[in-house]
Protein backbone atom coordinates (compact mmCIF):
# COMPACT_ATOMS: atom_id res chain seq x y z
CA UNK A 1 0.00 0.00 0.00
CA UNK A 2 3.10 2.18 0.67
CA UNK A 3 6.40 1.73 -0.33
CA UNK A 4 8.86 4.31 0.86
CA UNK A 5 12.17 3.91 -0.76
CA UNK A 6 15.45 5.37 0.00
CA UNK A 7 14.26 8.75 1.40
CA UNK A 8 16.29 11.28 2.43
CA UNK A 9 15.61 15.39 3.08
CA UNK A 10 18.29 17.64 3.41
CA UNK A 11 17.81 20.99 5.02
CA UNK A 12 21.06 23.13 3.98
CA UNK A 13 23.88 21.15 5.83
CA UNK A 14 21.37 19.16 8.19
CA UNK A 15 19.43 15.78 7.20
CA UNK A 16 16.57 15.65 8.33
CA UNK A 17 15.98 11.75 7.26
CA UNK A 18 18.49 9.92 5.64
CA UNK A 19 17.80 6.67 3.49
CA UNK A 20 14.70 5.56 5.02
CA UNK A 21 13.06 2.61 3.22
CA UNK A 22 10.01 0.80 4.88
CA UNK A 23 6.80 -0.56 3.14
CA UNK A 24 3.22 -1.03 4.57
CA UNK A 25 0.94 -3.46 3.57
CA UNK A 26 -2.93 -2.88 3.27
CA UNK A 27 -4.87 -3.12 6.46
CA UNK A 28 -1.51 -2.93 8.41
CA UNK A 29 -0.93 -0.12 11.94
CA UNK A 30 2.73 0.14 11.32
CA UNK A 31 4.55 2.21 14.11
CA UNK A 32 7.14 4.91 13.64
CA UNK A 33 9.04 5.15 17.13
CA UNK A 34 11.78 7.08 17.41
CA UNK A 35 12.45 10.45 19.53
CA UNK A 36 11.94 13.33 19.20
CA UNK A 37 13.71 15.27 16.30
CA UNK A 38 14.66 11.81 14.71
CA UNK A 39 13.09 12.74 11.37
CA UNK A 40 9.10 11.41 12.02
CA UNK A 41 6.91 14.12 11.20
CA UNK A 42 9.63 15.11 8.20
CA UNK A 43 8.75 11.34 6.76
CA UNK A 44 5.46 12.18 7.16
CA UNK A 45 4.86 15.35 5.90
CA UNK A 46 6.54 13.91 2.54
CA UNK A 47 4.37 11.41 2.64
CA UNK A 48 1.28 13.35 2.67
CA UNK A 49 2.81 15.77 -0.38
CA UNK A 50 2.76 18.62 2.48
CA UNK A 51 6.50 18.94 1.49
CA UNK A 52 9.23 17.55 -0.74
CA UNK A 53 12.43 14.93 -0.48
CA UNK A 54 15.33 15.68 -1.26
CA UNK A 55 15.72 12.43 -2.99
CA UNK A 56 14.34 9.03 -2.93
CA UNK A 57 10.60 7.51 -3.91
CA UNK A 58 7.50 7.47 -1.81
CA UNK A 59 4.66 5.64 -3.42
CA UNK A 60 1.02 5.26 -1.73
CA UNK A 61 -1.90 3.06 -3.23
CA UNK A 62 0.47 2.90 -6.80
CA UNK A 63 0.68 6.51 -6.89
CA UNK A 64 3.84 8.65 -6.94
CA UNK A 65 3.81 11.41 -3.86
CA UNK A 66 5.82 14.01 -6.18
CA UNK A 67 4.40 13.01 -9.50
CA UNK A 68 0.86 12.70 -9.04
CA UNK A 69 0.14 14.66 -5.67
CA UNK A 70 -3.22 15.44 -6.37
CA UNK A 71 -4.20 11.50 -6.47
CA UNK A 72 -1.95 10.81 -3.30
CA UNK A 73 -3.79 13.37 -1.36
CA UNK A 74 -7.29 11.90 -2.44
CA UNK A 75 -6.05 8.93 -0.68
CA UNK A 76 -4.38 10.17 2.69
CA UNK A 77 -6.05 11.69 5.49
CA UNK A 78 -3.31 12.97 7.25
CA UNK A 79 -3.26 14.10 11.09
CA UNK A 80 -0.64 16.68 11.89
CA UNK A 81 1.22 16.78 15.36
CA UNK A 82 -0.55 19.92 16.11
CA UNK A 83 -4.52 19.48 14.88
CA UNK A 84 -5.54 21.98 12.05
CA UNK A 85 -8.70 23.32 12.76
CA UNK A 86 -10.44 26.49 12.64
CA UNK A 87 -11.25 27.55 15.68
CA UNK A 88 -14.22 30.14 14.74
CA UNK A 89 -15.73 27.68 12.74
CA UNK A 90 -18.39 25.09 14.22
CA UNK A 91 -17.64 21.14 14.26
CA UNK A 92 -19.98 20.25 11.50
CA UNK A 93 -19.10 23.30 9.15
CA UNK A 94 -15.31 22.60 9.59
CA UNK A 95 -15.89 18.72 8.46
CA UNK A 96 -18.14 19.54 5.82
CA UNK A 97 -15.58 22.24 4.89
CA UNK A 98 -12.66 19.43 4.97
CA UNK A 99 -15.14 16.76 3.11
CA UNK A 100 -15.29 19.43 -0.01
CA UNK A 101 -12.20 20.01 -0.30
CA UNK A 102 -11.00 16.19 -0.16
CA UNK A 103 -13.48 15.63 -2.96
CA UNK A 104 -16.62 14.23 -1.06
CA UNK A 105 -19.28 14.09 -3.35
CA UNK A 106 -21.92 16.81 -2.29
CA UNK A 107 -25.14 14.35 -1.74
CA UNK A 108 -22.31 12.02 -0.01
CA UNK A 109 -21.25 14.63 2.25
CA UNK A 110 -23.81 14.64 5.23
CA UNK A 111 -23.84 10.75 5.73
CA UNK A 112 -20.08 11.34 5.88
CA UNK A 113 -20.15 13.74 8.36
CA UNK A 114 -22.39 11.51 10.73
CA UNK A 115 -20.13 8.39 10.46
CA UNK A 116 -17.14 10.36 11.22
CA UNK A 117 -18.62 12.03 14.53
CA UNK A 118 -20.51 8.61 15.50
CA UNK A 119 -16.37 7.13 14.48
CA UNK A 120 -15.03 9.85 16.62
CA UNK A 121 -17.59 10.20 19.91
CA UNK A 122 -18.48 13.78 18.71
CA UNK A 123 -22.14 13.32 18.46
CA UNK A 124 -23.40 15.76 20.55
CA UNK A 125 -20.99 18.51 19.83
CA UNK A 126 -21.67 19.24 16.09
CA UNK A 127 -23.27 22.80 16.33
CA UNK A 128 -20.03 23.67 19.11
CA UNK A 129 -17.64 25.84 17.83
CA UNK A 130 -14.11 24.38 17.78
CA UNK A 131 -12.54 26.89 20.17
CA UNK A 132 -14.97 25.80 23.15
CA UNK A 133 -14.33 22.07 22.90
CA UNK A 134 -11.80 20.40 25.55
CA UNK A 135 -7.91 19.43 24.15
CA UNK A 136 -9.67 15.96 23.63
CA UNK A 137 -12.03 16.76 21.23
CA UNK A 138 -9.96 18.80 19.25
CA UNK A 139 -7.92 15.90 18.78
CA UNK A 140 -11.16 13.77 18.02
CA UNK A 141 -12.10 16.60 15.47
CA UNK A 142 -9.08 16.78 14.21
CA UNK A 143 -8.92 12.92 13.79
CA UNK A 144 -12.93 12.95 12.16
CA UNK A 145 -10.82 15.37 10.00
CA UNK A 146 -8.48 12.87 8.34
CA UNK A 147 -11.28 10.44 8.56
CA UNK A 148 -14.26 11.97 6.63
CA UNK A 149 -13.19 10.83 2.86
CA UNK A 150 -12.80 7.68 4.15
CA UNK A 151 -9.09 7.42 2.61
CA UNK A 152 -7.35 4.08 2.11
CA UNK A 153 -4.56 5.29 3.96
CA UNK A 154 -4.02 7.58 7.62
CA UNK A 155 -1.43 9.08 8.78
CA UNK A 156 -1.22 10.01 12.59
CA UNK A 157 1.37 12.36 13.58
CA UNK A 158 1.83 11.23 17.32
CA UNK A 159 -2.17 11.00 18.05
CA UNK A 160 -2.17 11.11 21.56
CA UNK A 161 0.71 14.12 22.57
CA UNK A 162 -1.05 15.87 25.20
CA UNK A 163 -4.53 14.01 26.13
CA UNK A 164 -5.18 12.78 29.57
CA UNK A 165 -4.90 8.50 30.17
CA UNK A 166 -8.63 7.92 29.73
CA UNK A 167 -8.35 10.17 26.30
CA UNK A 168 -5.27 8.64 25.43
CA UNK A 169 -6.40 5.48 25.70
CA UNK A 170 -9.85 6.08 23.66
CA UNK A 171 -7.99 7.50 21.25
CA UNK A 172 -6.15 4.45 20.63
CA UNK A 173 -9.13 1.70 20.84
CA UNK A 174 -10.00 3.90 17.88
CA UNK A 175 -7.12 3.84 15.78
CA UNK A 176 -7.41 0.05 16.23
CA UNK A 177 -11.05 -0.44 15.11
CA UNK A 178 -10.04 1.66 12.05
CA UNK A 179 -7.49 -1.00 11.01
CA UNK A 180 -8.12 -3.05 8.52
CA UNK A 181 -10.31 -1.12 6.74
CA UNK A 182 -7.46 1.49 6.62
CA UNK A 183 -3.97 1.52 6.37
CA UNK A 184 -2.39 3.56 9.42
CA UNK A 185 0.91 4.66 9.75
CA UNK A 186 1.41 6.06 13.58
CA UNK A 187 4.13 7.68 14.52
CA UNK A 188 5.24 8.07 18.42
CA UNK A 189 7.95 8.59 21.07
CA UNK A 190 5.57 6.53 23.31
CA UNK A 191 7.32 2.82 23.62
CA UNK A 192 3.90 1.06 24.72
CA UNK A 193 1.60 2.94 22.27
CA UNK A 194 3.79 1.39 19.60
CA UNK A 195 3.57 -1.92 21.06
CA UNK A 196 0.23 -2.08 22.05
CA UNK A 197 -1.08 -0.87 18.73
CA UNK A 198 0.81 -1.46 16.28
CA UNK A 199 1.24 -4.88 14.09
CA UNK A 200 4.85 -3.67 12.53
CA UNK A 201 7.46 -0.74 14.20
CA UNK A 202 10.10 1.10 11.86
CA UNK A 203 12.61 2.64 14.39
CA UNK A 204 13.99 5.55 13.36
CA UNK A 205 16.31 7.79 14.98
CA UNK A 206 18.71 10.78 13.74
CA UNK A 207 17.07 10.06 10.72
CA UNK A 208 17.52 6.74 9.78
CA UNK A 209 15.66 3.58 10.28
CA UNK A 210 17.26 1.57 12.79
CA UNK A 211 15.04 -1.91 12.49
CA UNK A 212 11.90 -2.65 11.53
CA UNK A 213 9.54 -6.08 12.97
CA UNK A 214 7.10 -6.54 14.67
CA UNK A 215 7.19 -5.86 18.35
CA UNK A 216 7.41 -9.30 19.57
CA UNK A 217 10.40 -10.11 16.58
CA UNK A 218 11.96 -7.15 17.73
CA UNK A 219 12.41 -7.96 21.65
CA UNK A 220 13.52 -11.64 20.49
CA UNK A 221 15.52 -10.94 17.73
CA UNK A 222 17.73 -7.73 18.87
CA UNK A 223 18.01 -8.41 22.30
CA UNK A 224 20.55 -11.41 21.02
CA UNK A 225 19.22 -13.64 23.28
CA UNK A 226 16.37 -14.47 25.21
CA UNK A 227 16.54 -15.15 29.53
CA UNK A 228 14.66 -17.08 31.48
CA UNK A 229 14.89 -17.29 35.19
CA UNK A 230 13.99 -20.50 37.08
CA UNK A 231 12.93 -20.61 40.82
CA UNK A 232 13.20 -24.04 42.74
CA UNK A 233 13.74 -25.30 46.17
CA UNK A 234 16.81 -28.08 46.25
CA UNK A 235 20.57 -28.74 45.10
CA UNK A 236 22.15 -25.80 43.27
CA UNK A 237 24.98 -27.86 42.37
CA UNK A 238 22.45 -29.99 40.77
CA UNK A 239 20.28 -28.48 39.16
CA UNK A 240 23.23 -27.03 37.32
CA UNK A 241 24.67 -29.37 36.44
CA UNK A 242 21.40 -30.87 35.21
CA UNK A 243 21.19 -27.80 32.63
CA UNK A 244 24.46 -27.86 31.76
CA UNK A 245 23.81 -30.99 30.19
CA UNK A 246 21.05 -29.13 27.68
CA UNK A 247 21.94 -27.78 24.38
CA UNK A 248 21.12 -23.62 22.86
CA UNK A 249 22.09 -22.43 26.59
CA UNK A 250 24.41 -19.40 26.44
CA UNK A 251 24.97 -18.98 29.99
CA UNK A 252 23.55 -20.17 33.51
CA UNK A 253 24.11 -17.95 36.91
CA UNK A 254 22.65 -17.94 39.76
CA UNK A 255 20.28 -14.73 40.48
CA UNK A 256 20.04 -15.86 44.68
CA UNK A 257 20.32 -18.08 47.25
CA UNK A 258 18.32 -18.68 50.01
CA UNK A 259 17.05 -21.21 52.59
CA UNK A 260 13.99 -22.43 50.94
CA UNK A 261 13.92 -21.32 47.15
CA UNK A 262 17.04 -20.59 44.83
CA UNK A 263 16.67 -18.48 41.52
CA UNK A 264 18.80 -18.93 38.30
CA UNK A 265 18.64 -16.74 35.44
CA UNK A 266 19.33 -18.91 32.30
CA UNK A 267 20.54 -17.42 28.64
CA UNK A 268 18.98 -19.07 25.77
CA UNK A 269 20.24 -18.68 22.06
CA UNK A 270 17.85 -16.53 20.28
CA UNK A 271 14.72 -18.30 18.26
CA UNK A 272 15.50 -21.66 20.48
CA UNK A 273 12.33 -22.27 23.38
CA UNK A 274 14.33 -24.87 25.37
CA UNK A 275 11.84 -24.42 28.59
CA UNK A 276 10.09 -27.26 28.48
CA UNK A 277 13.67 -29.21 28.44
CA UNK A 278 14.59 -27.05 31.36
CA UNK A 279 11.84 -27.70 33.26
CA UNK A 280 12.02 -31.31 33.23
CA UNK A 281 15.91 -31.02 33.53
CA UNK A 282 15.13 -29.15 36.70
CA UNK A 283 12.58 -31.68 38.15
CA UNK A 284 15.00 -34.99 37.25
CA UNK A 285 17.63 -33.64 38.78
CA UNK A 286 15.69 -33.74 42.09
CA UNK A 287 14.87 -30.52 42.99
CA UNK A 288 10.58 -28.91 43.15
CA UNK A 289 10.18 -26.42 40.04
CA UNK A 290 8.44 -23.69 42.11
CA UNK A 291 8.41 -21.12 38.69
CA UNK A 292 9.95 -20.90 35.43
CA UNK A 293 9.22 -17.63 32.99
CA UNK A 294 10.77 -15.79 30.30
CA UNK A 295 11.79 -12.53 31.23
CA UNK A 296 12.75 -10.89 27.45
CA UNK A 297 13.79 -7.62 27.48
CA UNK A 298 11.08 -5.24 27.02
CA UNK A 299 10.64 -2.76 23.75
CA UNK A 300 11.72 -0.01 26.28
CA UNK A 301 15.37 -1.59 26.73
CA UNK A 302 15.11 -2.19 23.00
CA UNK A 303 14.36 1.09 22.15
CA UNK A 304 16.91 3.00 24.38
CA UNK A 305 19.56 0.52 23.08
CA UNK A 306 19.31 1.07 19.74
CA UNK A 307 18.98 4.59 20.00
CA UNK A 308 21.86 4.82 22.19
CA UNK A 309 24.07 2.91 20.51
CA UNK A 310 23.46 4.37 17.21
CA UNK A 311 24.27 8.13 18.80
CA UNK A 312 27.66 6.29 20.15
CA UNK A 313 28.40 5.15 16.20
CA UNK A 314 27.68 8.81 15.70
CA UNK A 315 29.63 10.37 17.97
CA UNK B 1 -14.65 24.76 -8.87
CA UNK B 2 -15.98 22.96 -6.65
CA UNK B 3 -13.00 23.68 -4.43
CA UNK B 4 -12.36 27.37 -4.97
CA UNK B 5 -16.10 27.56 -3.65
CA UNK B 6 -15.44 25.83 -0.83
CA UNK B 7 -12.56 27.75 -0.01
CA UNK B 8 -14.30 30.75 -0.86
CA UNK B 9 -17.18 29.78 1.58
CA UNK B 10 -15.00 29.06 4.62
CA UNK B 11 -12.57 32.13 4.10
CA UNK B 12 -15.96 34.30 3.95
CA UNK B 13 -17.22 32.32 7.28
CA UNK B 14 -14.24 32.89 8.59
CA UNK B 15 -14.19 36.98 7.74
CA UNK B 16 -17.64 37.32 9.16
CA UNK B 17 -16.45 35.66 12.85
CA UNK B 18 -13.81 37.08 12.87
CA UNK B 19 -13.79 40.74 15.32
CA UNK B 20 -11.51 42.20 13.00
CA UNK B 21 -13.78 42.23 9.73
CA UNK B 22 -16.65 44.22 11.69
CA UNK B 23 -14.40 46.62 12.92
CA UNK B 24 -13.14 47.55 9.21
CA UNK B 25 -16.49 47.34 8.34
CA UNK B 26 -17.73 49.61 11.06
CA UNK B 27 -14.88 52.56 10.85
CA UNK B 28 -15.22 52.42 7.26
CA UNK B 29 -18.81 53.38 7.50
CA UNK B 30 -18.46 55.74 9.90
CA UNK B 31 -15.89 57.68 8.07
CA UNK B 32 -16.84 57.33 4.70
CA UNK B 33 -20.25 58.72 6.46
CA UNK B 34 -18.80 61.43 7.70
CA UNK B 35 -16.61 62.61 5.01
CA UNK B 36 -19.41 62.68 2.99
CA UNK B 37 -21.49 64.83 5.12
CA UNK B 38 -18.28 67.26 5.32
CA UNK B 39 -18.20 67.38 1.34
CA UNK B 40 -21.86 68.42 0.86
CA UNK B 41 -22.17 71.27 3.50
CA UNK B 42 -18.77 72.29 1.93
CA UNK B 43 -19.71 71.97 -1.65
CA UNK B 44 -23.45 73.39 -0.54
CA UNK B 45 -21.67 76.56 1.41
CA UNK B 46 -19.67 77.45 -1.76
CA UNK B 47 -22.30 77.21 -4.32
CA UNK B 48 -24.34 79.47 -2.41
CA UNK B 49 -21.06 81.68 -2.22
CA UNK B 50 -20.83 81.16 -6.37
CA UNK B 51 -24.85 82.54 -6.81
CA UNK B 52 -24.31 85.20 -4.51
CA UNK B 53 -21.52 86.68 -6.05
CA UNK B 54 -22.98 85.69 -9.45
CA UNK B 55 -26.08 87.76 -8.26
CA UNK B 56 -23.32 90.77 -7.29
CA UNK B 57 -21.79 91.14 -10.54
CA UNK B 58 -25.56 90.56 -12.52
CA UNK B 59 -23.79 87.49 -14.02
CA UNK B 60 -25.76 84.01 -14.88
CA UNK B 61 -25.71 81.57 -12.24
CA UNK B 62 -22.58 79.28 -12.85
CA UNK B 63 -23.36 76.19 -14.91
CA UNK B 64 -21.72 73.36 -12.42
CA UNK B 65 -22.69 70.29 -11.71
CA UNK B 66 -22.53 70.45 -7.70
CA UNK B 67 -23.80 66.95 -7.22
CA UNK B 68 -21.07 65.31 -9.42
CA UNK B 69 -18.68 67.56 -7.35
CA UNK B 70 -19.59 65.71 -4.40
CA UNK B 71 -19.31 62.39 -5.44
CA UNK B 72 -15.72 63.19 -7.35
CA UNK B 73 -15.14 64.27 -4.08
CA UNK B 74 -16.24 61.57 -2.23
CA UNK B 75 -14.67 58.74 -4.47
CA UNK B 76 -11.29 60.79 -3.17
CA UNK B 77 -11.55 59.68 -0.12
CA UNK B 78 -12.98 56.72 -0.22
CA UNK B 79 -9.64 55.79 -1.90
CA UNK B 80 -7.44 57.20 0.83
CA UNK B 81 -9.75 55.28 3.03
CA UNK B 82 -9.33 51.51 1.23
CA UNK B 83 -4.96 52.72 1.95
CA UNK B 84 -5.64 52.67 5.43
CA UNK B 85 -8.04 50.11 6.10
CA UNK B 86 -6.84 47.13 3.16
CA UNK B 87 -4.01 46.26 5.23
CA UNK B 88 -5.97 44.87 8.00
CA UNK B 89 -8.42 42.64 5.77
CA UNK B 90 -5.36 40.94 4.19
CA UNK B 91 -2.77 40.68 6.91
CA UNK B 92 -4.22 37.26 8.13
CA UNK B 93 -5.34 35.39 4.41
CA UNK B 94 -2.01 33.56 5.07
CA UNK B 95 -0.53 34.52 7.84
CA UNK B 96 -3.02 32.92 10.10
CA UNK B 97 -3.64 29.90 8.16
CA UNK B 98 0.33 29.53 8.71
CA UNK B 99 0.16 30.87 12.60
CA UNK B 100 -2.95 27.87 13.23
CA UNK B 101 -1.22 25.29 10.65
CA UNK B 102 -4.49 25.11 9.06
CA UNK B 103 -2.06 25.62 6.07
CA UNK B 104 -1.15 22.01 6.54
CA UNK B 105 -4.56 21.08 5.97
CA UNK B 106 -5.14 22.81 2.57
CA UNK B 107 -1.94 21.60 1.19
CA UNK B 108 -2.32 18.13 2.14
CA UNK B 109 -6.24 18.23 0.50
CA UNK B 110 -6.74 17.48 -3.02
CA UNK B 111 -6.66 21.00 -3.74
CA UNK B 112 -4.18 23.12 -6.39
CA UNK B 113 -2.25 25.89 -4.58
CA UNK B 114 -4.33 28.02 -7.59
CA UNK B 115 -7.61 26.87 -6.01
CA UNK B 116 -6.27 28.10 -2.60
CA UNK B 117 -5.53 31.37 -3.57
CA UNK B 118 -8.22 32.03 -5.95
CA UNK B 119 -11.14 31.07 -3.28
CA UNK B 120 -9.13 33.16 -0.37
CA UNK B 121 -8.62 36.12 -3.33
CA UNK B 122 -12.09 36.01 -4.64
CA UNK B 123 -13.53 35.97 -0.75
CA UNK B 124 -11.39 39.20 0.17
CA UNK B 125 -12.49 41.11 -2.72
CA UNK B 126 -16.26 39.38 -1.94
CA UNK B 127 -15.60 40.72 1.57
CA UNK B 128 -14.46 44.12 0.20
CA UNK B 129 -17.32 44.56 -2.13
CA UNK B 130 -20.22 43.73 0.63
CA UNK B 131 -17.79 46.83 2.44
CA UNK B 132 -18.30 49.20 -0.26
CA UNK B 133 -22.46 48.56 -0.90
CA UNK B 134 -23.59 50.47 1.52
CA UNK B 135 -21.92 53.50 0.55
CA UNK B 136 -24.47 53.30 -2.70
CA UNK B 137 -26.40 54.76 -0.18
CA UNK B 138 -25.02 58.21 -0.33
CA UNK B 139 -25.19 58.03 -4.04
CA UNK B 140 -28.70 57.40 -3.62
CA UNK B 141 -28.69 60.34 -1.65
CA UNK B 142 -27.57 63.44 -4.08
CA UNK B 143 -29.44 61.47 -6.85
CA UNK B 144 -32.40 61.91 -4.91
CA UNK B 145 -31.47 65.64 -3.48
CA UNK B 146 -29.65 66.92 -6.86
CA UNK B 147 -31.71 68.91 -9.67
CA UNK B 148 -30.97 68.77 -12.24
CA UNK B 149 -30.74 65.04 -11.95
CA UNK B 150 -26.98 64.27 -12.80
CA UNK B 151 -25.85 61.56 -14.77
CA UNK B 152 -25.16 57.48 -13.17
CA UNK B 153 -21.70 56.53 -15.98
CA UNK B 154 -19.44 58.33 -13.83
CA UNK B 155 -20.87 57.46 -10.04
CA UNK B 156 -20.85 53.49 -12.04
CA UNK B 157 -17.25 54.08 -13.48
CA UNK B 158 -16.20 55.59 -10.25
CA UNK B 159 -17.21 52.26 -8.03
CA UNK B 160 -15.52 50.46 -11.30
CA UNK B 161 -12.93 51.91 -10.34
CA UNK B 162 -12.93 51.94 -6.38
CA UNK B 163 -13.08 48.27 -7.06
CA UNK B 164 -10.61 47.53 -9.07
CA UNK B 165 -8.28 49.75 -7.19
CA UNK B 166 -9.17 47.64 -4.08
CA UNK B 167 -9.13 44.56 -5.68
CA UNK B 168 -5.00 45.42 -6.68
CA UNK B 169 -4.72 45.99 -3.20
CA UNK B 170 -6.17 43.08 -1.93
CA UNK B 171 -4.05 41.17 -4.62
CA UNK B 172 -0.73 43.07 -2.96
CA UNK B 173 -2.08 42.42 0.72
CA UNK B 174 -2.68 38.74 0.09
CA UNK B 175 0.92 38.16 -1.49
CA UNK B 176 2.61 39.82 1.54
CA UNK B 177 0.61 37.91 3.82
CA UNK B 178 2.00 34.72 2.54
CA UNK B 179 5.89 35.70 3.12
CA UNK B 180 5.14 35.54 6.81
CA UNK B 181 2.99 33.86 9.92
CA UNK B 182 2.61 36.88 11.85
CA UNK B 183 0.10 39.39 10.82
CA UNK B 184 1.10 42.49 12.46
CA UNK B 185 4.00 42.05 10.24
CA UNK B 186 2.05 41.64 7.35
CA UNK B 187 -0.41 44.50 7.84
CA UNK B 188 2.64 47.17 9.06
CA UNK B 189 4.28 46.10 5.41
CA UNK B 190 1.17 46.06 3.32
CA UNK B 191 0.67 49.62 4.34
CA UNK B 192 4.27 50.71 3.90
CA UNK B 193 3.98 49.05 -0.06
CA UNK B 194 0.86 51.24 -0.44
CA UNK B 195 2.51 54.42 1.02
CA UNK B 196 5.02 53.96 -1.63
CA UNK B 197 2.58 53.36 -4.28
CA UNK B 198 0.86 56.68 -2.92
CA UNK B 199 3.79 58.85 -3.02
CA UNK B 200 4.52 57.29 -6.99
CA UNK B 201 1.48 59.50 -7.48
CA UNK B 202 3.28 62.52 -5.88
CA UNK B 203 6.52 61.52 -8.18
CA UNK B 204 4.16 61.95 -11.02
CA UNK B 205 3.79 65.64 -10.70
CA UNK B 206 5.23 67.91 -13.30
CA UNK B 207 6.85 67.19 -16.64
CA UNK B 208 9.85 65.05 -18.37
CA UNK B 209 10.21 61.37 -19.15
CA UNK B 210 10.30 60.14 -15.86
CA UNK B 211 7.02 61.87 -13.84
CA UNK B 212 5.41 60.42 -17.59
CA UNK B 213 6.72 57.08 -16.45
CA UNK B 214 5.72 57.60 -13.15
CA UNK B 215 1.81 58.77 -14.19
CA UNK B 216 1.54 55.68 -15.72
CA UNK B 217 2.99 53.65 -12.74
CA UNK B 218 0.56 55.65 -10.36
CA UNK B 219 -2.05 53.75 -9.34
CA UNK B 220 -4.39 56.51 -7.98
CA UNK B 221 -3.74 58.48 -11.60
CA UNK B 222 -5.57 55.58 -13.23
CA UNK B 223 -8.08 55.94 -10.40
CA UNK B 224 -8.96 59.66 -10.92
CA UNK B 225 -10.19 58.70 -15.05
CA UNK B 226 -12.92 56.49 -13.24
CA UNK B 227 -13.83 59.20 -11.24
CA UNK B 228 -14.59 61.29 -13.67
CA UNK B 229 -16.64 58.54 -15.41
CA UNK B 230 -13.98 57.87 -17.87
CA UNK B 231 -13.74 53.93 -18.90
CA UNK B 232 -9.93 53.58 -20.32
CA UNK B 233 -8.73 50.13 -21.65
CA UNK B 234 -5.29 51.72 -20.45
CA UNK B 235 -6.59 51.69 -17.05
CA UNK B 236 -7.95 48.38 -17.21
CA UNK B 237 -5.04 46.66 -18.38
CA UNK B 238 -2.94 48.33 -15.92
CA UNK B 239 -5.15 47.27 -13.33
CA UNK B 240 -5.87 43.92 -14.58
CA UNK B 241 -1.79 42.98 -14.55
CA UNK B 242 -1.02 44.49 -11.14
CA UNK B 243 -4.02 42.40 -10.27
CA UNK B 244 -2.26 39.42 -11.99
CA UNK B 245 1.25 39.94 -10.56
CA UNK B 246 0.16 40.13 -6.85
CA UNK B 247 -1.72 36.66 -7.37
CA UNK B 248 1.85 35.54 -9.46
CA UNK B 249 3.64 36.10 -6.56
CA UNK B 250 1.40 34.87 -3.86
CA UNK B 251 1.32 31.52 -5.93
CA UNK B 252 5.74 31.58 -6.07
CA UNK B 253 5.48 32.27 -2.73
CA UNK B 254 3.00 29.30 -1.20
CA UNK B 255 5.22 26.88 -3.67
CA UNK B 256 8.40 28.19 -2.07
CA UNK B 257 6.80 27.71 1.60
CA UNK B 258 7.08 23.92 0.81
CA UNK B 259 10.54 24.05 0.06
CA UNK B 260 11.27 25.93 3.04
CA UNK B 261 9.12 23.97 5.79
Amino acid sequence: MIQVEHLTKRYGNTLAINDVTFDVKKGEILGFLGPNGAGKTTTMRILSGFIPATDGKARVSGYDVFEQPLEVKRRIGYLPENPPLYQELSVDSFLTFVAQIRGVKSEQISDRLEAVKEQCGLEDMGSRLIKYLSKGYRQRVALAQALIHDPDVLILDEPTVGLDPKQIIEVRELIKRLAGEHTIILSSHILPEVSMTCQRVVIINNGRVVATDTPENLKTTLAGSNQVQIEFRGDMDGVRRALASLGHLKSVRPESTSANAAVLRVEVEPGFDERADMARAVVQSGADLLELKTTGPSLEDIFLKLTTEESGIEA
Amino acid sequence: MRNIFALWKKELSLFFVSPIAYVVLTIFLLLTGFFFRSIVVRVVEFSIQEMIQAQQFGGPPPARDYAQDVLRAFFGVLSTMILFLMPMLTMGVFADEKRRGTIELLLTSPVTHWQIILGKFLASVTFYMVMLLPTGVYALFAYRYSEPKFMWRPVLSGYLGILLLGTVLISIGIFISSLTENQIIAAVTTFAVFIILWVIDFAAQGTGVISEAMQYLSVLNHYDDFAKGVIDTKSLVFYGSLILLGLFLTSTSVESLRWRE
